[in-house]
């Protein structure tokens, strides 16, 4: 089966985010840069998708810049067969992405797109959704179980409450939440062998979308800082202040 | 111009608190975007009863897409109908709270309209513009939004929910457009996480333990008791997860449930980035931790240096004290 795997590129999960002084953005020096902990997993669901069934195609795809082919790269060493890299270096928002990852999929025709449920760094949690009603296809986010019988695709979504089962066929795009598995880690031989797997380029310009943002960030400001509060000397006082001062209890 | 449709997700004619923020954020932005109607729509089958309860909370107008094909959720189903409501009300606005289901939802109605989305939300300025956060809260962002029409998700925490007036909004039904042709999802089942705790994301206040409980036994026998006292939902931090002690839903964190109880209680817990973005947003927060060093007490407004396998114990004797004084 063909499966294409979304990937972005955002700063490590640990990394303190700074704000530039004139809120344009955040500074990216000293900014360790991995693949979105969210699209890992939808990688490492469409590896093993893949090896269950003893074949297939996993390819990667990325909207961005030069940079992005790290990423990608570490991608490759996890697993994945080949790359796709449409450079892009204007700021897109996430109508504009669904657009051109629809071009690559009509080209491409994959019978399945995994994506993480959401980026962590703009947290829109948008872009597999929009890519679904883009193509008319059925969507399963927030995939917990996903399970694969010839064309028939079950999918277990975690839901406020519970989890619900949605039935479909293929193709269609799921997206990845925490529980759906846990990634693997680049092998070395992976390393190697994934020097010399295909990382194609497509300029964006050459599709030919119209890709002018709809939205846009006026200005980025840090969260008021939180105080540090008072240390409390015992469980009687912490227990008698969240009674009598915060009023919580 | 400046019209909100608001989406009323309900669960068998049942509305959460989450969806009231979502009328109440919806008749805010109509009013600071030249005073449009706020309009609510609900979905489903046999919706008299509950179309009649939503019109209380102070939207011009209740729409009910009476069907019995809307009778199960489904994205590709929900978002043609939604769209072809906004679209043909001539809505500013489409707006849901961040739910499952309106997380769901909401990117699909956007695409099927071209139209621009806003993830989250968590103010209205003035003018309009909305505020939401990025870097799991790390950063807030003042976004704007070009075209005709626009759509909106509201982080459920950052709103008060609409209250219920004495007059009634007039209610109107409305068959939905659907082309069964796009109709490729079929509902199988919803099987319910049956807890007598509350939800994780809803919850007044929040118990959550780290690694320092040292295991899953523990948290059953030494948090559960503190969890359960204060009436609360139980979290746990990355590292706890990822050590086997409880399952992933219940983290709280940057990749797993932002929360913004009350009270937010952390047993056991440093403070990782990671953890931080996920809770700092909550009124009030405890820390109790063994390592007075530890960043989580940066951020805490009571902080207990302690051994969390004496202090909780004891917090259950004196919490139960102060409900019978």
């Amino acid at each position: 089966m063909k499966i294409l795997v979304p990937v972005k590129r955002v700063p490590d999960p640990a990394t303190t985010i700074r704000i530039l002084p004139d809120g344009s953005g955040i500074a990216t020096d000293n900014i360790k840069w991995v693949i979105n902990p969210f699209d890992e997993i939808a990688l490492e669901e469409a590896l093993r998708i893949k090896e269950k069934q003893g074949g297939g195609d996993v390819a990667l795809l990325s909207v961005g810049q030069q940079a992005w082919q790290e990423q990608l790269r570490t991608g490759l060493a996890m697993g994945a067969d080949r790359a796709i890299l449409v450079r892009a270096d204007q700021p897109l928002d996430t109508l504009a992405i669904a657009r051109v990852m629809a071009k690559i999929v009509g080209d491409e025709k994959p019978e399945l797109v995994i994506i993480g449920k959401q980026a962590i760094d703009d947290d829109s949690n948008q872009v597999g959704q929009m890519l679904a009603e883009m193509l008319g296809w059925p969507q399963a986010t927030f995939a917990s179980k996903v399970e694969i019988a010839g064309t028939k695709c079950t999918v277990v979504r975690e839901v406020d409450g519970g989890v619900e089962t949605l039935a479909f066929e293929l193709p269609a795009v799921i997206t990845a939440d925490l529980r759906l598995n846990e990634p693997r880690y680049a092998s070395l031989p992976g390393i190697m062998k994934a020097r010399k797997k295909e990382l194609k380029e497509i300029p964006v310009d050459s599709l030919g979308l119209d890709l002018a943002p709809k939205l846009k960030i006026k200005a980025l400001a840090a969260p008021a800082k939180r105080q540090a509060g008072r240390k409390v000397g015992s469980v009687e006082e912490l227990v008698g202040v969240l009674h009598s001062e915060a009023k919580v209890i | 111009m400046g019209d909100v449709l608001v989406f009323a997700e309900h669960q068998a004619g049942h509305f959460s608190k989450a969806t009231l923020v979502a009328v109440n954020a919806g008749i805010e932005l109509a009013k600071k975007r030249g005073g449009g109607k706020c309009i609510a729509v609900i979905a489903g089958e046999n919706l008299d009863g509950p179309a009649g309860e939503l019109a209380r909370y102070g939207m011009s107008k209740v729409i009910a897409l009476d069907d019995p094909k809307l009778a199960h959720y489904l994205a590709d189903l929900y978002a043609q109908a939604l769209s072809a409501l906004a679209k043909s009300l001539g809505a500013e606005y489409v707006l849901a709270t961040a739910t499952a289901m309106g997380k769901d939802l909401m990117p699909r109605v956007a695409a099927r309209m071209g139209a621009p989305m806003a993830s989250e939300i968590v103010s209205i300025g003035g003018d309009g513009t909305l505020v939401r956060p990025l870097y799991a809260g790390n950063a807030l962002a003042t976004v704007e939004m070009d075209g005709p029409i626009k759509v909106v998700s509201v982080r459920a925490t950052a709103f008060d929910s609409a209250k219920p007036g004495d007059s009634a909004a007039p209610v109107e039904k409305a068959k939905p457009e659907l082309d069964p042709a796009g109709l490729k999802m079929q509902f199988v089942s919803f099987n319910e996480i049956k807890s007598d705790r509350p939800q994780l994301t809803e919850a007044r206040i929040v118990v959550s333990g780290g690694r320092g409980l040292k295991s899953g036994e523990n948290f059953k026998t030494v948090l559960e008791p503190l969890v359960d006292e204060m009436g609360a939902a139980m979290g746990a931090s990355r590292a706890a997860v990822d050590a086997g002690f409880v399952p992933n839903d219940l983290q709280v964190g940057q990749t797993g449930k932002v929360v913004a109880p009350e009270l937010y209680v952390a047993v056991g817990i440093s403070g990782a980035i990671q953890h931080l973005a996920g809770m700092k947003d909550s009124k009030t927060i405890v820390a109790i931790n063994k390592d007075e060093e530890a960043p989580i007490f940066n951020v805490a407004d009571y902080g207990l240096v302690a051994d969390l396998f004496k202090a909780v114990p004891e917090m259950v004797e004196a919490l139960k004290k102060v409900k019978h004084s």
